[in-house]
């Protein structure tokens, strides 16, 4: 057995720290792991995609077109930017969120309309406001782990205490937080 | 105990285990994580950022020469910088080991160029390691630094991006303390003078052909032997990739001493093999030699030399798998990284940008990123160092041509110590007609916010000298200063008039510290866009802030993005756009 997971978006959403989470609960679970992130010039607001590989045995650290089995989307354009990452029978979660980019802001390109139908046209969705359910909760930063919670539950990955993982990788001041924050992504994947 | 480590974090901790007691290098993704990571070790090893990487291989192998295990680290562009003590190391030969780390960036995620820095190794007759994940990186560098030792030479160690950044579980060791090698007075061994050169040559060749033979039987070059029917001799990254994609039975060589190859293993190998493949990223530097050996092989006739491999990317190539993706009615527009919210740099290159008739020499680093539209304010990037000298450069052309542009040279402030100051001594020198520009935010800053010798604080995070680039420039005999908030427009715009019109030499200071910096109180504050107010004329989007946009034919902004630096509100004609609390 073996599974990708592709977590794309803007740099500074944090994806990269919830793929943290993933790996450390993936690890407790015995799998073997493999995790690939780009750093430096992309992170300044660029366009961004962070990998997770995990299986009995995992020796790729990244894939390529049509090999992903699950997309989570912090951002809804990036969504359809990395679609052809996923397998045809690849699951998306999607955050839907837009942020415009430097060409869009500055009237440059028109910000594409339909992103969330054309991926729910292709692929099993599970789309959330994650960004309204992280302000509800009072701090729009913990988008990232609503994210993450809805994730689990699409992954299957039921037998993780998630909770103790995420105690364990996020900093102290904010485990409260990033606990609700955990529980308001599952609920919101019927 | 099995921990996740990126392998710039493994090669931190190989540097410990291996008993390293001294390290220097200068940032350059991806390489930097490494010394980001060699503090925890201060009780066993010193560690620095150096102005530049050749000053960074200098102080390494100064340290080999007196005793000592000692490592330098860099990203692949580094190496050019740092190829001329390389080089003439090859021959002088060490004393304590000695390990140059190149990370090479295929696909070029965040460099200029994507050589194969392979190269070096073969050029400068010296070994060549290549580590393949996180456990190999730490373990690999142990036996770099014997090899080192055994065949007197420096070695060379060489990653890729998805070496250094990728993730994967490593058992960890313990640190080897290693006793200092005594170091005497030897005016042969260490001297380079055309005499001495000329003598060490044959040694180099006899050491060389030494590790040729060592290689038949190293520890890093391993035999994976499956049925005998198709054999894969590859290294680095590129086993990861055909372990996925070579069907089961398959025969592997994975080679981690990539120079010199073991011609003897090689050909063993391939005899016990019907078709033989060689799988490696980029250049094909391994079935080059391979063939030339007379051994037939399948190689770049079916792998691209061009970016980073990945298994569905080798499978196409190699059996013509098509992937199976799907076709979406929709196109995601592109997003290019652009200048953050208050970045003190944009207050500049909008000025510039007022000017298409400006010649800018650009430089490496965030301020690259002028360079995108819409600020545009940008003609050249090069390498680091060049915003000066080429600028210099095309300011002669233009001289001699007899058209009177005006140009700038841009850098930034750890540029201007990495290569700027040389450009600097040579607008002077040679009298260019440029006017230099040194962007100090007080970082460097696109690597993730390294110290350098103007920040004030070392890379241990203690205090140190801040040298004043504006007394470097005036003992230069730049006359003119003119030091600058380059977040007050109009204060900014009389400086570039100011600069030109200056009967003496003057030079630019943008002065203000990167809104990153962790350990700088940052004043933030918000922006808003009073929509009675706003004519819809979209100026304030010319200055290419992420947290502006257009919406209902008004700007807006957005407020977890905003950080008040009232660059836009300064643009805006009509007084629109005010801090929240003014």
């Amino acid at each position: 057995m073996k599974k990708s997971v592709i977590l794309v978006g803007v740099g500074g959403q944090g994806a990269i720290l919830t793929a943290k989470i993933l790996v450390n609960g993936l690890i407790r679970k015995g799998y073997d792991v493999k995790m690939s992130e780009v750093h430096g010039m992309s992170q300044r607001g660029g366009s961004v995609s962070t990998q997770v590989h995990f299986g009995d045995k995992v020796y790729a650290p990244v894939i390529g077109l049509g090999e992903a089995d699950i997309m989570v989307a912090f951002e809804k354009m990036e969504a359809v930017r990395y679609a052809e990452f996923l397998k045809p029978d690849g699951i998306a979660v999607i955050n839907d969120y837009a942020m415009e980019s430097a060409t869009t802001a500055a009237g440059l390109a028109e910000y594409p309309e339909g992103c969330v139908e054309a991926m729910q046209g292709a692929f099993t969705c599970h789309v959330l406001d994650a960004a309204d359910i992280a302000m509800k909760l009072g701090n729009p930063k913990c988008m990232n782990v609503v994210l993450f919670g809805a994730m689990t539950k699409v992954l299957g990955l039921e037998d993780i205490d998630w909770e103790a993982v995420i105690r364990e990788t996020v900093p102290a001041k904010f485990v409260e937080l990033n606990l609700r924050a955990y529980e308001a992504g599952r609920a919101a994947i019927c | 105990m099995k921990v996740l480590l990126s392998g710039n974090e493994a090669i931190a901790r190989g540097a410990y285990e291996a008993g390293v007691r001294l390290g220097a290098a200068y940032p350059g993704t991806p390489s930097t994580e490494i010394f980001e990571q060699l503090p925890q070790y201060k009780d066993a090893l010193y560690c620095e950022w150096a102005p530049n990487e050749k000053v960074a291989t200098e102080v390494a192998y100064g340290a080999s020469i007196a005793g000592l295990r000692s490592i330098t680290a860099m990203k692949h562009v580094g190496l050019n910088v740092a190829a001329d003590p390389m080089f003439t190391a090859a021959y002088n030969g060490v004393n304590g080991g000695f390990v140059i780390v190149t990370a090479d960036d295929p696909s070029m995620h965040s460099s200029q160029n994507e050589q194969d820095n392979r190269y070096y190794a073969r050029a400068a007759k010296i070994a060549l390691v290549e580590p393949s994940d996180s456990q190999e990186c730490k373990d690999f560098l142990r036996e770099a630094y014997k090899i080192s030792e055994q065949f007197d030479m420096p070695v060379l160690f060489r990653t890729t991006t998805r070496v250094s950044h990728s993730k994967s579980l490593v058992e960890l060791g313990e640190r080897t303390e290693v006793e200092p090698k005594p170091y005497k007075r030897d005016l042969f061994k260490n001297n380079c003078a055309p005499a001495n050169a000329y003598r060490k040559h044959p040694k180099v060749e006899q050491m060389l052909a030494a590790l040729a033979e060592y290689g038949n039987t190293c520890p890093l070059n391993k035999v994976e032997m499956g049925d005998g029917e198709v054999g894969v001799i590859t290294a680095s990254i590129a086993y990861q990739y055909a372990k996925e994609v070579f069907p089961e039975g398959t025969s592997f060589l994975k080679l981690g001493l990539t120079f010199p190859l073991p011609m003897d293993l090689i050909r063993d190998f391939a005899s016990k093999v019907k078709t033989l493949y060689v799988i490696e990223e980029l250049e094909g530097f391994m079935e080059q030699q391979i063939k030339a050996a007379g051994i037939d092989c399948i190689g770049k006739e079916k792998v691209s030399p061009l970016y980073e491999l990945n298994p569905q990317r080798l499978r196409q190539m190699l059996f013509g798998t098509e992937p199976e993706t799907k076709e979406l009615p929709v196109k995601a527009v592109s997003r290019p990284p652009a200048l953050c919210p208050g970045c003190p740099h944009r207050g500049f290159f909008y000025v510039m940008s007022k000017r298409r008739d400006y010649v800018i020499a650009g430089d490496i680093g965030c301020y690259t990123l002028g360079a995108v539209p819409p600020l545009g304010a940008m003609d050249t990037c090069v390498c680091m160092g060049a915003g000066f000298s080429v600028g210099a450069g095309m300011a002669k052309a233009f001289e001699l041509m007899g058209e009177n542009k005006k140009v700038f040279g841009v850098v930034g402030d750890s540029t201007f110590f990495h290569s700027g100051m040389t450009g600097a001594a040579e607008i002077l020198y040679n009298k260019a007609r440029i006017i230099p520009v040194v962007l100090d935010n007080h970082i460097t800053g696109m690597t993730g916010h390294q110290d350098n010798p103007g920040s004030g604080y070392n890379l241990l995070g203690e205090v140190a000298a801040a040298i004043p680039i504006e007394k470097v420039l005036a003992s230069f005999g730049f006359e003119n200063i003119l030091i600058v908030d380059p977040q007050d427009l109009t204060a900014m715009q009389k400086a570039v008039d100011d600069a030109l019109a200056s009967q003496v030499p003057a030079a630019i200071i943008c002065r203000r510290p990167c809104l990153l910096i962790k350990r700088m109180k940052h004043e933030k504050a918000l922006c808003a866009v009073d929509t009675a107010k706003c004519i819809g004329c979209r100026k304030c989007l010319s200055v290419g802030c992420p947290a502006l946009n257009f919406k209902n034919k008004k700007s807006a902004i957005d407020p977890t993005l905003c950080v008040g630096c009232t660059v836009c509100a300064q643009v805006c004609p009509v007084g629109a756009i005010a801090r929240k609390e003014d």
